[in-house]
């Protein structure tokens, strides 16, 4: 019997301020080198999926290998268009935050291919459960721009009626579920969206995305028991960013197997994805897709990704990770990545990119004078009153009370 | 009519809305094939099918969180948690998700979802089969409480509570399941079959949401209480022979508040009863509207009678549970005062 005294594992990044980045932990596999299976595969055949990495562009910008999808260039260029908008809105949201005309933002700089390849993959009728860092989703929805700057200035046109913190959006009409600040709540919910559409015969679907930090809530794996469980036609989204504010993706159990492993034990399929590859993630998504609308099933999907920007307006990662990281991530950019190859296949230019990218800057620019025209947080009161609606459905008794009194002072 | 018991009533209460209604599912543990441990569900599955009734993993948080999904979608689910006194696991989706849905969406999205749950002592469940939870739900903004106290009000209120479009707590005291229970643990049950309010009409009917019922109107005091306790109330007046009036809170939040100001400004005098726990329960938020609202008219301090501030001790059930003598002696003492 050992007599040493124990110790307790606590797991470190492998790079902290002032050092340099090393990514030699995170596995990868070349592009094009994982197959794609049948979408009616055994669970059998697909355990070896959570340990590689599918992925379709290689480094000289080519598709390659079976999961190259036979997308269009229309498609391909409305996908550049909607993430570079992202990009375009989440810089201008911050300027904003910075300037004091609303209190919080959160970019999704690096991770703009998850939303909208994603997006691309569903249909409109399909259910979306986002995260907080799934902008991309709605924008490539083709969701109002200056709906979605109302809602970060809480100003009067704010379809939230100033409730909600900025980027919490919501949505019926995209089919874009409530936001929440609890974390991976989401999860079970967009489970149980998709029992009911399977109950009621329905064809629609439901995504939901959570970071690897919230796959160590309860809730995430209570969806996986019960998307196992009645075989929900659900696409359960880990967007690995690699960070959860200042936690590296190791405290969140990502040290010893990989988010998509989390699958197996539950029998449910987990890819691993490219991340900043619009064409793996858009196929994968198609794949899982047509597995749930085919009634076999739910699929466990990580996007591996890296989280360029801070976590949001009030953090500052160079307290925590080296400054070069973003620059270093072996996966690249994905809006540079896509337009590389849509370069290098001839459908597109620098020239384009460059006028597309200023376009995006005016549309921007144009749309949020609008929306300041509507106020800014803190300068256009929402009716008081308004404070007490929807809490139910009917204003009960006891909140028309606490009304007036609000209104006597 | 038919003489029910508070389960065959529940049971009813359910069949009635699936039968009216295709959106209504009912799920959680055992309640499929089994048809629920205390029997709410039985026969359910069987006529309805497995896409209605059905038997849910051992996760009242996954519970919760598919419910609310369900919800959305725009199905009607009625879930249950076996025990009330295992709500915690689904309380974040509970407080953060279901109750607050429909403000932060700005009315877009809701979640007309019904959570049953046994709840209340008196039957030797110790610590994690008897407690009474409420005043936890009546503290969350966007969530309905509700808390039966006979057949015919379970039925017609589970009918209110699955047809409203806003998420409803719905407490069944377990210990009158079978028969209104006095308090008085050492006699033979009284069936309910013995009771008029276990005369439960068959088809639909409803009890509107937040309207209390005066079970024994009186004119020297008032007590307010619910669920098991309505009936020791009952019991302690009639033995003391006190001209009480009695009134079944039915619905917690939202209050009948009406009811109550206009009985306490009768009678001058009130004593709350519950089983809960004594500190920040239900019993605390009844006595501050009863002050603010009717402090003029108050001729004695307001008493609670309430299970005492520890967890639910399994020996020591009857020095715990709040039983007539204890109402007796909150009586004597507010009448006395």
């Amino acid at each position: 019997m050992s007599q040493l005294p124990l110790s307790l594992h606590i797991p470190e990044p492998k790079a902290r301020p002032g050092q340099v980045p090393d990514f030699s932990g995170v596995p990868l596999s070349a592009a094009g080198a994982v197959p794609r299976p049948a979408i009616d595969s055994d669970e059998s055949v697909l355990r070896r999926y959570p340990y590689e990495l599918i992925r379709v562009l290689d480094d000289a910008h080519n598709a390659v290998g079976d999961w190259a999808p036979t997308l269009d260039t229309d498609h391909l260029l409305r996908g550049l268009r909607a993430m570079l908008l992202t990009r375009t809105y989440d810089e201008r949201m911050v300027r904003l935050q910075r300037q004091g005309k609303t209190s919080f933002y959160m970019k999704c700089t690096g991770e703009e291919a998850v939303a909208v390849a994603q997006a691309m993959a569903l249909d409109s009728g399909d259910m979306l459960f986002p995260s907080y860092r799934q902008q991309g989703l709605l924008i490539a929805r083709d969701h109002s721009l200056l709906d979605m700057m109302c809602q970060v200035l809480n100003n009067r046109r704010d379809r939230l009626k100033g409730r909600q913190l900025p980027v919490m959006y919501s949505s019926r009409a995209s089919n874009f579920f409530s936001i929440s600040g609890n974390l991976g709540t989401q999860f079970p919910q967009a489970v149980g969206w998709a029992m009911a559409s399977a109950i009621r015969g329905d064809t629609r679907i439901a995504a939901a995305w959570v970071g690897d930090g919230t796959t160590a809530e309860g809730d995430f794996h209570h969806a996986l028991t019960f998307a196992s469980v009645y075989q929900a036609p659900v696409l359960l989204n880990v967007v690995n960013n690699q960070w959860a504010i200042s936690s590296f993706q190791g405290i969140a159990g990502g040290e010893r197997a990989t988010f998509a492993a989390r699958a197996l034990g539950f029998g449910i399929p987990g890819l691993r994805v490219d991340g900043n590859d619009f064409l793996a993630v858009h196929a994968v998504t198609r794949w899982a897709a047509e597995r749930a609308r085919r009634n076999l099933g739910p699929t466990l999907i990580e996007l591996v990704t890296y989280r360029a920007a801070p976590h949001s307006t009030s953090d500052d990662p160079s307290a925590y990770r080296p400054q070069a990281e973003a620059a270093q991530w072996p996966l690249g950019d994905p809006i540079e990545r896509l337009k590389q190859h849509l370069i290098a296949t001839g459908h597109w230019t620098e020239q384009q990119h460059d006028a597309l990218a200023s376009e995006l800057d005016d549309l921007v620019k144009t749309t949020l004078k609008e929306a300041e025209s509507h106020g800014l947080l803190g300068t256009s009161e929402h009716d008081p009153d308004s404070m007490f609606e929807d809490v139910f459905k009917e204003v009960p008794p006891h909140l028309l009370r606490q009304r007036q009194q609000m209104r006597e002072g | 009519m038919s003489a029910m018991n508070m389960i065959q009533a529940i049971n009813s209460a359910l069949d009635t809305m699936m039968q009216r209604d295709d959106s209504v599912v009912v799920f959680g543990e055992d309640v499929g094939y089994f048809g629920g441990v205390f029997r709410c569900t039985a026969g359910l599955q069987k006529k309805y099918g497995h896409h209605r009734v059905f038997d849910s993993p051992i996760s009242e948080a996954g519970i919760m969180g598919t419910a609310i999904g369900m919800g959305v979608y725009g199905l009607r689910p009625v879930a249950e948690i076996q025990f009330a006194d295992y709500i915690y696991p689904a309380f974040d989706q509970l407080v953060s998700e279901a109750a607050r849905l429909r403000y932060r969406s700005g009315g877009e999205f809701h979640a007309p979802l019904t959570v049953r749950a046994p709840s209340g002592g008196g039957i030797f469940g110790g610590q994690t089969h008897s407690q009474s939870p409420e005043s936890i739900f009546t503290h969350v903004c966007g969530l309905k409480t509700v808390v039966p106290s006979n057949p015919y009000d379970a039925k017609g209120l589970l009918i209110a509570a699955i047809e409203d479009d806003d998420p409803v707590v719905f407490f069944e005291p377990k210990r009158i399941y079978n028969g209104p229970f006095d308090g008085h643990h050492d006699r033979p049950l009284t069936p309910w079959a013995k009771h008029p309010m276990g005369e439960v009409p068959d088809d639909y009917y409803r009890i509107p949401l937040g309207k209390a019922a005066i079970v024994r109107p009186g004119r020297r005091i008032t007590v307010l209480s619910y669920g098991t306790m309505v009936h020791v109330c009952l019991a302690a007046v009639a033995e003391a022979g006190i001209d009480a009036e009695v009134i079944d809170l039915r619905s917690l939040l939202p209050l009948d508040l009406d009811t109550i100001v206009e009985s306490v400004s009768k009678t001058g005098r009130c004593i709350v009863v519950h089983e809960a726990t004594r500190t920040c329960g239900f019993g605390a938020e009844l006595v501050a509207v009863v002050q603010e609202h009717c402090f003029w008219c108050l001729e004695a301090p307001i008493e609670r009678v309430t299970g005492w501030d520890t967890p639910y001790p399994h020996a020591l059930e009857w020095a715990y549970f709040p039983g007539p003598a204890r109402v007796i002696k909150a009586l004597q003492r507010t009448l006395e005062a």
